[in-house]
């Protein structure tokens, strides 16, 4: 791409950016504004202005060590800026403690995995009703619902160990839908499965963002990452380009 | 589902399917509730069964007559039935009787046999024991033995008074008459015994004649006439003051008193003994603890991950640290089970190769090591499960 090229892109993003911002609040989920991360000497992020519409996806591309796991972080409500505001359904959430950022991050965000985590000693079905159990009340014909939606009903009774890698990132997603979560966090959802796992997850993805859910996924992928209406991508923690993926499928 | 049943399901789940990871912990949890357990039903057996031991040495407690009178049939009725059958080990009434062999004096002492030796089973015996039924057949002290040069089998004859008959010697001017008064065999008594059994005790016992009570008022044609009786009752110090106390308040005839010699020794030992298995029982207690402590610990680093993936999930430090205690207080109470069931059979080696005594067993062990094992666990947790909840659930994000 040229350097052109990508002085228009970035130009068009910030003009859709811009437009983003202009909508009407209520249609925003989520909104960075002058976020940075420092560790110690590195700046990890440095100032991120983003904006997150309600049934957007959004995808956080980069290089290793461009700042797209601690974007994540902070996103996810793990860990705070050190600097900036991050608006999330118009809540401030550098300004929260530790604990109701819990209590967010277990009423808003789920979460999706490369390295899946499901609790080992427990079954597809039980470790979806786990973050039912956190959240509210344990439905076990919900949970089944949930996986009957990734296609893994008749698996709902094994325990991650018999169940292959894409199987169980399908029970990773089953999992971070169950609450209907405002904002789906994937993170790498790909990163270890086979083409045709693969094929499957982004299927599952594309039917939610269908569906209306909000997404972002952070990946290295970039057939994963074309998938979404928006790609950012991040270089030494700056935000490189936004390309608007929507407005280029529909022209 | 509820909630609650969703808290059992993630911890019994994680206590069965880690099986290999929690059987080490399991096992620390029951190895120190089987010794603690073990210990205090030893702990707790350790009076009854050395009280037992300890009555192998000898009357623990006698009663004598009050001033000059003697202890009558009534008496010894009365003290037979101030004693708790349970405990009583033997009861032997002692009458003594000075008689004479050859013209030198001896002393009988006559008793109930079969109660004798039951109180001084420790008495060395050549031959055998007399028994209640014997009638001619009797003991002797060593020392006698050896002045007489008996052996068993050997017989000898003693002569004496009989009970409340006067001898007076014959005086130069006595008349005839008054010879004839005095001089009756009425007022003597002969009798010829076998020896059954010659007693080794290095006491005073080896200069007496131990013959049956019975035998002995039939001899001097009196009443039974006691001076002492000897008592081996299972108790302590104490517990005999107290019957003592009983006894001297209810008849004023007697005078009962435990033999300190005795007692208090047994009181020593069963004290030290006491204090050395309390002693014994804190350091496995420690030693639990600890165990369950590293374990704990090893347990949470292992699960890092999982407690991270909770914490993103929006767990909050509350629900981890309740799942932890959850499954430190159901290991503790499992390992508190079987440290029940194997504490019994390690008390019971123990008291068998120790005591040569099975045990007996008190219920109370068993909520007590319940009780115990968990609070051990749980408070060993603590600080295990306060690492837990600093665990960064960022930790799942990074692809480690």
């Amino acid at each position: 791409m040229s350097e052109l090229k990508q002085e228009q892109n970035l130009k068009q993003a910030l003009a859709t950016e811009t437009k983003a911002q202009e909508a009407s609040s209520s249609d925003i989920l989520l909104e960075l504004k002058g976020v940075s991360k420092i560790y110690e000497t590195v700046n990890a992020l440095q100032d991120i202005n983003l904006t997150v519409r309600k049934n957007e996806w959004i995808s956080v591309m980069g290089s290793s060590g461009s700042g797209k796991t601690t974007l994540m972080n902070i996103v996810g409500c793990m860990d705070k800026p050190s600097t900036g505001a991050v608006l999330l359904d118009g809540q401030d959430i550098t300004k929260e403690s530790q604990k109701s950022l819990t209590t967010i991050r277990r009423e808003k965000i789920g979460l999706i995995f490369q390295q899946f985590h499901l609790i080992q000693f427990l079954t597809a079905v039980e470790n979806v009703m786990v973050a039912q159990y956190y959240h509210s009340m344990p439905d076990e014909e919900e949970a089944m619902a949930a996986l009957e939606k990734v296609g893994l009903k008749d698996r709902a009774k094994h325990l991650p160990s018999q169940l292959s890698g894409g199987e169980q990132q399908r029970v990773c997603i089953a999992r971070a839908l169950i609450n209907n979560p405002e904002l789906i966090l994937a993170d790498e959802p790909t990163g270890n499965l086979d083409e045709e796992n693969e094929q499957m997850v982004i299927g599952i993805l594309r039917r939610l963002h269908d569906e209306g859910a909000t997404i972002m996924v952070v990946t290295h992928d970039p057939e994963v990452g074309d998938e979404a209406d928006r790609k950012v991508v991040l270089d030494y923690g700056r935000i490189k380009e936004i390309v608007d993926l929507k407005a280029l499928k529909q022209n | 589902m509820t909630k609650r049943k969703m808290y059992l399901k993630m911890i019994s789940s994680s206590l069965l399917r880690r099986r290999s990871r929690m059987l080490v912990a399991l096992l620390a949890i029951a190895i120190g509730a089987t010794i603690m357990s073990g210990m205090v039903t030893i702990y707790y057996d350790i009076p009854r069964q050395l009280g037992k031991e300890f009555r192998s040495y000898g009357a623990n407690f006698v009663v004598l007559p009050n001033g000059d009178k003697k202890i009558m049939e009534e008496d010894l009725a009365a003290v037979h039935q101030s004693i708790d059958q349970n405990k009583l080990v033997g009861l032997a009434p002692y009458r003594y009787e000075t008689t004479k062999i050859n013209q030198k004096p001896y002393i009988l002492a006559g008793t109930i046999m079969d109660e004798a030796k039951k109180n001084s089973p420790f008495w060395y015996v050549e031959g055998e024991w007399a028994d209640n039924n014997d009638r001619t057949e009797v003991m002797i002290g060593k020392e006698i033995a050896r002045t007489l040069n008996l052996s068993i089998g050997d017989s000898f004859q003693v002569d004496g008074v009989k009970y409340g008959h006067e001898v007076v010697g014959t005086k130069q001017d006595d008349k005839t008459e008054d010879y004839l008064k005095k001089s009756t065999t009425d007022d003597y008594y002969s009798q010829k015994f076998t020896v059954k059994g010659i007693i080794t005790t290095g006491g005073a016992e080896e200069g007496f004649i131990f013959l049956n009570v019975s035998v002995l008022n039939e001899l001097l044609e009196d009443e039974l006439r006691l001076d002492g009786i000897e008592c081996s009752i299972e108790g302590n110090q104490a517990e005999l003051e107290q019957l003592a106390t009983k006894l001297n308040a209810a008849n004023e005839n007697l005078v009962g008193r435990p033999v300190k010699r005795v007692t208090q020794s047994q009181d020593t030992v069963l004290n030290k003994l006491k204090a050395l298995v309390l002693l014994v029982n804190l350091v496995v207690l420690m030693l639990t603890m600890i165990s369950v402590f590293t374990t704990m610990l090893a347990v949470v680093a292992e699960r890092r991950k999982e407690i991270g993936l909770k914490k993103a999930l929006g767990a909050a430090d509350k629900e981890i640290m309740k799942e932890f205690f959850g499954e430190g207080f159901g290991l503790g109470l499992l390992g508190g089970a079987l440290g029940v069931v194997l504490g019994f059979f390690f008390a019971q080696r123990v008291s068998l190769s120790v005591f040569g005594r099975a045990i007996e067993f008190s219920p109370m062990i068993i909520p007590l090591t319940l009780i115990a094992s968990t609070i051990i666990t749980v408070v060993a947790s603590i600080w295990p499960v306060r690492q837990a909840t600093k665990v960064d659930p960022a930790i799942v994000l990074r692809g480690e």
